[in-house]
């Protein structure tokens, strides 16, 4: 299969001029409303409402009419890649196809128009839909106690951890260090030392799972508890998460789960059975939600019954057939957030889980485990190399490692990465978990059929093959996307980081371009 | 069955899949999870549901939205435009995932950059990120961002904050051991006290912080005196800001703001009970508050080879992902669709549009004051300038007013005193909003219902 994105120009190769070329500065725009007459001679001139001495004078955006726009939006469009163009193995991110429908339901009019302080009249539906998601996602994780508020995983992860605190604090303790491995997620250390802990990291064993010496080692009277990600960012089942589990509990300690994926184990096991406190799941990675292009997302936080009560004020409650919010949280942390959180966003995982019912959530996961496992084997017999695991199953992903064939032909992960783009391929993650040299971190999902395995694998086989042959072909990758390789260090250099800059840096003859 | 989900899920190519991985059921991919763990049943979350069904129970479920909506209190009811729904739905858009890859990824990164160019323009600023969660967090993170940046640890705000924000800013401040102290406000003008400010500011503070409009409506029309308190005393100079009001009156960039926050879903975005949402986070461009500053940036930048204009994401060593504990922020997903959304409304709406539709929202909001002014239950408390947002004040209970307006489709006023008593000070409060939704007739009708409680 072919591939060519499309790349809308103008001749000195400037990519789709910007509105601040392309419009007219300070003039035009669609007016969408504005004063009545009857109004301004009630009320007067502006000057009546609005003291004289702010009122702006100059807005310097531009504007166009709303067929321009159109097109230069569409246009920008087809100069993005989704999960609806092709397969989309980006590790860790979980990009499964959205069903349309769950998109149509979040759009439900009787939503989009509803005002967070709506009365209770008004909001029985969606509050039933978020206290079912609730329920949904306790039968699934087995943590009885959930909050919807946090935006996305990182503020779950920020909003468990001030739990954590907070609960120490309630019972004396002084303990205030946070056990994280290596090969966690960066956002698990920055939400850690957000709600003020000292991170004390541990290393993987050779198997890819947590070191337990250096764990029983890193443990002392100081741990506040650990976050940890099973399956681990290896794609690997931490088997000893009971022993671990056992380890923090003794120690007064409590276990974090970072469950941003669960697409591998929902159904299979339970957090619960984990012995896992208190995690956070992305709403926008198992369950359906689109990423958007970087958000918005949701990052729903369960919890077991000892910390029930430190969870964000309002709860969603069911009382007889009502529901309610309830700010009645007696060691709340708090909000993270205003209002209930990304709505919008959580009805997309209410609808999805109800597409899928019990069966479908449990064969979802198997599905993703299968294609992984597929995938894998298939790269192996190929000659990939896969450094953590291949004595047992993977979960959902797997990470390979292309140090091998940087040492013997120069191309890194990064020139592997953009090969695929020319083939039409959104790429792995790359260079995560950094306990793997040259790695991409491969997650096929549940969503790519045989044929597209197949074909990702066979091109993954002629760019390596490739790669011994004519390496310096590799690495003018990619060609066929949008742009060419993309200049990060003179980005970084000149900071254009808005219109605005840019034009300041060019009258002052300081572009080089 | 999930078959029309997942194209693998047949048998025949689950057959297949299974004989190359040489075993017999998909029960041995878990082979390595303790077996005690795993559970034998999936967990019971009823049965699977069809569209239609689905459709049939969402409708079943949902009350008709009200017909009219006043309510205030930090959201409003806005005008979604179209084409901003239609450049959202494209998938291209929303089925992506960060930016990672630039040269696949032009499309988003190039939208991103014009929504940091225009909200700049809008906010008199130079630097905005691209996107925290909503206002709220971004006020946290901007306490946070003040404390790196003067290494002090006193913020000052107005009481006037809007108070969920108010609660959001102290979860995130409170790891760091930060004092947040609240400036009292004038009660005849509804405007934060300059002398009481002046007296709280000192060497150890390292933000002041107001709201334009404030919960009350009111907006700060010194705000160029309050800035210039924080700087006497090397703090920085926040503020937060309803975007639509920028179009109207003087940014907050040049009335001399270092930090703007703000709510980016009123630009194109429905209410959605409160959520998605879109955090503004917008500094002057100094090099040491850009490397402080949380969340993503992009940046204009051109290819290897020279041939073309390129955007990508920069000073990633500030992010989670490369710099961890020592980040300036954990954000990883942050809101990208909803800047895209404000960067096609912007755009869309261009500064004539954005200068009517503010004009609008002003006119709207002082025919209404007027209007209740002249109902005698009803008084408008504060003198100060409002903008989208007003407090009334009532001898009637509220509640009575608000179920006789929602018998007849109309929803009221956010009573203060039911969520944030400390915000009520003894005056029975209620926040109403008023946007370009509504015209004369609509709230004469508001007021007419009103008139008939009495
Ligand atoms: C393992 C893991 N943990 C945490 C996160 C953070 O989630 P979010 O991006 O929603 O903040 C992610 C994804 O980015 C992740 O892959």
């Amino acid at each position: 299969m072919g591939f060519s994105q499309a790349r809308w120009f103008s001749g000195d190769g400037v990519l789709e001029p910007t509105p601040f070329e392309a419009g007219r500065l300070g003039e035009g725009g669609l007016i969408i409303a504005e004063p009545e007459e009857e109004l301004v001679e009630i009320v007067g001139g502006i000057e009546e409402i609005i003291p004289r001495k702010l009122i702006r004078k100059e807005l310097n955006i531009p504007g166009m009419s709303e067929p321009e726009v159109a097109r230069h939006f569409n246009r920008l469009a087809q100069m993005n890649y989704g999960v609806d163009n092709g397969s989309y193995w980006l590790g860790s991110c979980t990009m499964k196809y959205t069903p349309k429908l769950v998109m149509r339901v979040a759009e439900h009019p009787s939503i989009r128009n509803l005002h967070p302080y709506a009365p209770e009249e008004l909001t029985q539906g969606v509050l039933r839909m978020l206290y079912e998601l609730q329920e949904m996602l306790s039968a699934i994780t087995g943590l009885p106690s959930y909050t919807l508020q946090p935006a996305a995983g990182a503020q779950g992860e920020l909003t468990g951890a001030l739990m954590i605190r907070k609960r120490i604090a309630d019972l004396g303790e002084r303990r205030d260090e946070m056990i994280i491995p290596e090969t966690a997620h960066g956002s698990n250390f920055a939400s850690a030392a957000m709600a003020g802990f000292r991170i004390v990291r541990v290393p993987p064993n050779s198997d890819g799972t947590v070191d337990m010496d250096a764990l029983k080692s890193a443990i002392s009277e100081r741990t506040a508890g650990m976050m940890i990600t099973n399956p681990n960012t290896l794609g690997i089942f931490e088997d000893r998460i009971l022993e671990i589990a056992e380890l923090l509990h003794a120690n007064g300690s409590y276990l974090y789960y970072d469950g941003a994926n669960l697409n591998a184990i929902m159904g299979w096991v339970r957090l619960s059975d984990m012995g896992v406190d208190v995690a956070h799941l992305n709403i926008h990675k198992t369950f359906s939600a689109p990423h958007g292009g970087g958000g918005p997302g949701a990052g729903a936080v369960g919890a077991k019954e000892e910390l029930r009560d430190y969870l964000p004020v309002p709860v969603v409650v069911k009382e007889g057939n009502r529901y309610r919010l309830s700010y009645d949280v007696p060691r709340s942390i708090g909000k993270v957030r205003t209002f209930y959180g990304n709505v919008g966003v959580l009805i997309k995982a209410w609808a999805y889980l109800k597409m899928l019912g019990s069966e479908g959530v449990r064969e979802t996961a198997s599905l993703a485990v299968m294609n992984a496992n597929y995938v894998r084997k298939k790269l192996i017999d190929s000659g990939f190399e896969v450094p953590y695991g291949r004595d047992r199953p993977c979960k959902h992903e797997f990470v390979i490692s292309l140090a091998k064939l940087r040492k013997e032909t120069g191309v890194r992960a990064l020139d592997f990465a953009k090969a695929l783009i020319d083939r039409g391929l959104h790429p792995p993650t790359m260079y995560f978990p950094q306990v793997v040299q040259e790695c991409l971190m491969i997650e096929p999902t549940e969503s790519d059929s045989l044929e597209e395995l197949d074909r990702y694998v066979d091109v993954m086989r002629e760019i390596k093959e490739l790669a011994y042959e004519s390496p310096d072909e590799l690495m003018k990758a990619p060609k066929r996307s949008a742009i060419t390789r993309v200049d990060e260090s003179f980005a970084n250099k000149v900071l254009w980081l808005s219109w605005k800059v840019y034009e300041k840096q060019k009258s002052q003859g300081e572009l080089d371009r | 069955m999930i078959s029309h989900l997942s194209p693998n899920a047949s048998e025949r190519v689950r057959r297949r899949v299974l004989e190359y991985l040489g075993i017999r059921s998909v029960n041995e991919l878990y082979s390595d999870v303790p077996s005690e763990m795993l559970l034998r049943e999936p967990p019971d979350m009823g049965r699977r549901v069809n569209h239609v069904e689905l459709e049939r129970l969402v409708d079943s479920m949902l009350p008709n939205p009200p017909r009219l909506t006043f309510t205030g209190g930090g959201m409003a009811d806005h005008y979604v435009p179209p084409l901003v729904d239609e450049i959202a739905s494209r998938q291209e858009f929303y089925t992506s995932y960060t930016p990672y890859q630039p040269e696949l990824s032009q499309g988003m990164l190039q939208a991103l950059f014009e929504y940091q160019s225009l909200m700049a323009e809008l906010l008199g600023m130079e630097v905005v990120n691209a996107s925290l969660y909503d206002y709220g967090s971004a006020l946290g993170e901007a306490g946070r961002f003040s404390i790196r940046v003067t290494k002090r640890k006193k913020v000052v705000i107005a009481f006037s904050v809007n108070p969920e924000r108010k609660m959001v800013l102290r979860t995130y401040l409170d790891p760091l051991g930060a004092e947040v102290v609240e400036a009292p406000m004038e009660r005849e003008s509804g405007r934060v006290s300059l002398d009481s400010l002046r007296s709280l500011v000192d060497d150890s503070t390292a933000m002041v912080y107001i709201e334009m409009p404030n919960f009350y409506g009111i907006v700060e029309e010194e705000a160029e005196d309050i800035f210039g308190i924080a700087h006497s005393k090397g703090a920085l100079a926040a503020a937060g800001i309803d975007p639509l009001l920028a179009a109207l009156i003087k940014p907050p960039g040049e009335l001399g703001a270092d930090l703007v926050v703000g709510e980016g879903q009123h630009l194109g975005s429905p209410m959605s009970f409160g959520g998605p949402s879109l955090g503004i986070f917008a500094v002057r461009m100094d090099i040491r508050f850009v490397r402080q500053l949380p969340g993503r940036l992009i940046g204009m930048t051109r290819t290897q080879d020279s041939l073309y204009r390129s955007y990508c994401m920069v000073l990633q060593t500030r992010e989670q992902h490369i710099r961890k504990e020592e980040a300036t922020s954990n954000i990883t997903t942050s809101s990208s669709l909803m800047a895209l959304r404000a960067a096609v409304y912007i755009t869309l709406l261009g500064p004539e549009g954005l200068r009517k539709l503010a004009e609008k929202i002003a006119y709207n909001t002082s025919y209404l004051r007027k209007s209740l002014s002249e109902l005698n239950v009803f008084s408008i408390p504060f003198e100060g300038t409002a903008f989208k947002e007003l407090a009334v004040s009532s001898s009637l209970s509220w509640e009575r007013v608000n179920s006789h307006l929602l018998s007849k489709g109309v929803l009221g006023g956010f009573v203060v005193s039911k969520l944030f008593p400390e915000m009520d000070m003894g005056m029975n409060l209620a926040l109403f909003s008023t946007t370009e939704k509504h015209g004369k007739a609509q709230i004469d009708e508001l007021v007419d219902l009103m008139r008939e409680v009495i």
